[in-house]
């Protein structure tokens, strides 16, 4: 199916079809990736502006990599060090940029809706790298496509994911891409950070570990979002870790061979058990590898990009 | 006889007095008066009413009219001249101004303000606490000799339950009304729309209606307490209009307020971030709007007050979590309480017109909202099927944040008279 959209602000308004266009333009960028001169000329002459407001490692390199290897001048912002400490808004910030030669925008924002405010502002194509707790379309489209290599498809597929949900742009961008796509998708933690209402999204909420987790394919792990949360959402880490942190004895309540998976940054001890992170099971780094393919499918459609072009 | 004004051949809706007829309204130094001498009739000054509904000029318990310190929002003016373009002929603005109207001074400016440049009646209220900080009471008594018709935090909820206690007992030596907006800040915790569904979807903090109905609970309670009569802003929680319900069949002296956009509108409507439909209390759930409606017309609810909050365009057009709450409502309540009450054949146009005349007056006491004989001569003549469609630029406030911009609203004022002296008519307002 063509990509029509110019941004890509949320998963929750894309269609299965779309998703799919989407997979197979990673798989195409994976196997560029993969040769030699691992490049393509499709963004060459093209400005890629990232604008972080938040902190990131992933995000911020594979988009800066991924503009990179499409040939694209990329710039990126340290948006603490901008005049947003001025009083500028985010609108007349971005307005400035776009009157400095942007041509497409990847946004990080820890307000809500910030990337949908400013796709609507612009004429240019505006990427969401997570606007606050509510989308991380370009995690969940990767995450999708990390469980699509390996099981050849979400159909059916039983997946936990397991923490702060309540904080988490990663849990919402998932629930909608693996709902859509067919999974069985539960999501499981604390009370006071997993509330019910998530379950009018087709998803089931479990506060009760060993049930949440018996049979799962795959486990994807949050970390606690300190930065989003007050105080008193739970008592400490250490309480978390006890009742809720993935080890050994909980991993065997998982299928046999069921990949453990987390968006990183990981909390080792916290949020999952050190070793476990490095276990044959985890698919943690095979996870970011395919986060260059997908955000470079990402930019390469929203420019306008044809995916049959790239398979010929 | 001095000059007589003769309004001519409208429907007359006096609520209070259970008038509802087609006849005519004699007006003469400001007053209303009775038919007077043919000779008067003769050389009168005629409005043509034929087709228009005749009503008490609405009165209006809640505005922010942004004087001291905020004029960039709105002023005297240009907040009096949304009140006579929507048909209101007396409104009482609230304290939280910059500095807060916590001093006789400030409340002396604001009644120089008024003098000066208002288009219609303005009632001040004052602050409960020093600063609306929560910490010690404002000079309540001197602040009612000032001018202040009721006190009032403002947008703030006064959190030391002990202090509104003495807050209520002293006010209630005055007869002051105490004006609460209800919110328990520790459960309310900076959330910027209604704990629920849609919050859990967009990923924005959620407001719960318990904050709210924990505080009416305790205003409940310490009316009860003291007798002093303790009136509750916009509500907005089918919770907390349960508990006012109970309370006034126990002879509480508790009374309540509801906005048009909370009786309109649902949480529903922040699904795409549109900050003009940010305010506090949020926008809730369907079911608690229901409850708002059941709430008007079984008496619980005694009046529908604008809730006016103008705030600039830059203010507002920024990320959903920063912009501040509020919207404008001076101009659309007409259409927007015709639209939900009456033309939805929930309430007949008589009562639904007492919700914004007589009602809000007899909460504080203010002799207005009829059309009997003697009367200030304070109305407003309505086509109740005019369709419109608010734009950005169809106010007279100076701000347009509204969450009525481009949806259609049936029923708009033709013309407004204070004193006697029309005030605005199709579009203009008249100063002299």
């Amino acid at each position: 199916m063509p990509w029509f959209r110019k941004d890509l602000i949320s998963t929750e308004e894309l269609s299965p079809e779309e998703i799919q266009t989407v997979f197979k333009t990673t798989a195409a960028f994976k196997k560029i990736l993969g040769r030699k001169t691992a490049k393509t000329p499709s963004l060459r002459g093209k400005t890629v502006v990232n604008l972080f407001f938040e902190n990131s490692t992933r995000t911020r390199v594979a988009f800066e990599m991924a503009a990179t290897k499409l040939s694209a001048d990329v710039m990126s912002l340290d948006m603490k060090t901008s005049s947003t400490s001025k009083g500028e808004t985010l609108r007349d910030t971005v307005e400035n940029i776009h009157a400095l030669a942007a041509d497409m925008i990847v946004i990080r924002h820890s307000a809500p809706g910030s990337a949908a405010y400013i796709s609507k502002v612009l004429d240019i194509p505006v990427l969401n790298a997570g606007d606050g707790a509510h989308e991380h379309p370009t995690q969940a489209l990767l995450d999708c496509f990390t469980l699509h290599e390996k099981f050849g498809s979400l159909k059916g597929l039983k997946i936990a994911i397991l923490g702060d949900i309540l904080y988490s742009r990663v849990a919402r961008s998932n629930l909608w891409a693996m709902t859509k796509l067919g999974a069985e998708v539960t999501l499981v933690g604390p009370a006071t950070l997993v509330p019910r209402e998530f379950e009018q999204f087709g998803v089931t909420v479990s506060h009760d570990l060993k049930s949440a987790l018996a049979d799962k394919d795959a486990v994807m792990l949050l970390r606690i979002q300190h930065e989003r949360q007050n105080a008193s959402a739970f008592p400490s880490i250490n309480e978390y870790t006890r009742m809720f942190g993935l080890n050994k004895t909980r991993l065997s309540w998982l299928k046999e061979n069921a990949v453990i998976m987390h968006p990183g940054p990981i909390n080792r001890g916290v949020e999952i058990d050190s070793e476990l992170a490095d276990s044959p099971q985890s698919v943690i780094l095979e996870q970011v590898t395919n986060g260059l393919a997908t955000r470079m499918a990402c930019l390469y459609l929203c420019s306008g990009g044809k995916a049959e072009a790239l398979t010929g | 006889m001095s000059q007589v004004t003769w309004i001519k051949g409208g429907r007359v809706i006096d609520p209070k007095n259970e008038r509802d007829d087609v006849s005519d309204i004699y007006i003469s130094n400001g007053k209303i008066i009775d038919r007077p001498s043919s000779e008067s009739l003769a050389k009168a000054d005629t409005v043509d009413a034929t087709g228009l509904v005749v009503s008490p000029g609405l009165v209006d318990l809640h505005v922010h009219f942004r004087v001291p310190g905020e004029t960039h929002k709105e002023t005297i003016f240009s907040g009096t001249s949304a009140a006579a373009a929507g048909g209101f002929t007396s409104v009482v603005c609230m304290p939280n101004t910059s500095p807060p109207a916590d001093t006789a001074g400030t409340i002396q400016y604001i009644k120089d303000a008024v003098d000066r440049e208002s288009i219609v009646h303005v009632f001040p209220t004052a602050c409960i606490t020093v600063g609306s900080k929560g910490e010690r009471l404002a000079p309540t008594g001197s602040l009612r000799d000032a001018g202040a018709v009721a006190i009032s935090d403002g947008g703030k909820c006064l959190q030391n339950s002990g202090l509104m206690r003495r807050a209520a007992e002293y006010a209630n030596m005055f007869n002051m009304p105490v004006i609460d907006h209800c919110e328990d800040y520790s459960l309310s915790a900076n959330g910027v729309m209604n704990e629920g569904l849609v919050s859990t979807k967009l990923g924005l903090r959620g407001s719960p209606t318990e904050a709210e109905d924990i505080m009416v609970s305790r205003d409940v309670i310490l009316s009860a307490k003291t007798g002093a009569h303790i009136h509750i802003q916009h509500v907005s929680s089918r919770n907390a209009i349960d508990i006012i319900r109970r309370a006034k069949s126990r002879g509480v002296n508790i009374s309540a307020e509801v906005t048009p956009h909370h009786m309109c509108f649902s949480e529903l409507e922040v699904s795409d971030f549109n900050t003009n439909f940010k305010m506090n209390p949020p926008l809730r759930s369907e079911d608690d709007r229901l409850a708002i409606l059941e709430g008007l017309e079984d008496g619980t609810i005694d009046c529908i007050a604008s809730g006016h909050a103008p705030h600039t365009d830059y203010e507002k057009d920024v990320e959903f979590d920063y912009a501040p709450n509020g919207v404008i409502s001076l101009e659309t309540a007409l259409g927007a309480t015709l639209n939900q009450l009456y033309h939805s054949k929930r309430l007949d146009l008589p009562r639904t017109l007492s919700l914004l005349t007589y009602q809000p007056a007899q909460i504080l006491n203010l002799n207005k909202g009829t059309l009997e004989i003697g009367a200030d001569a304070d109305l407003m003549l309505f086509d109740p099927e005019r369709e419109w469609t608010p734009q950005s630029n169809s106010f007279q406030s100076k701000s347009s944040n509204s969450p009525w911009i481009n949806r259609a609203l049936r029923g708009k004022v033709t013309q407004t008279f204070v004193s006697g002296k029309m005030v605005f008519d199709n579009g203009k307002i008249l100063r002299s």
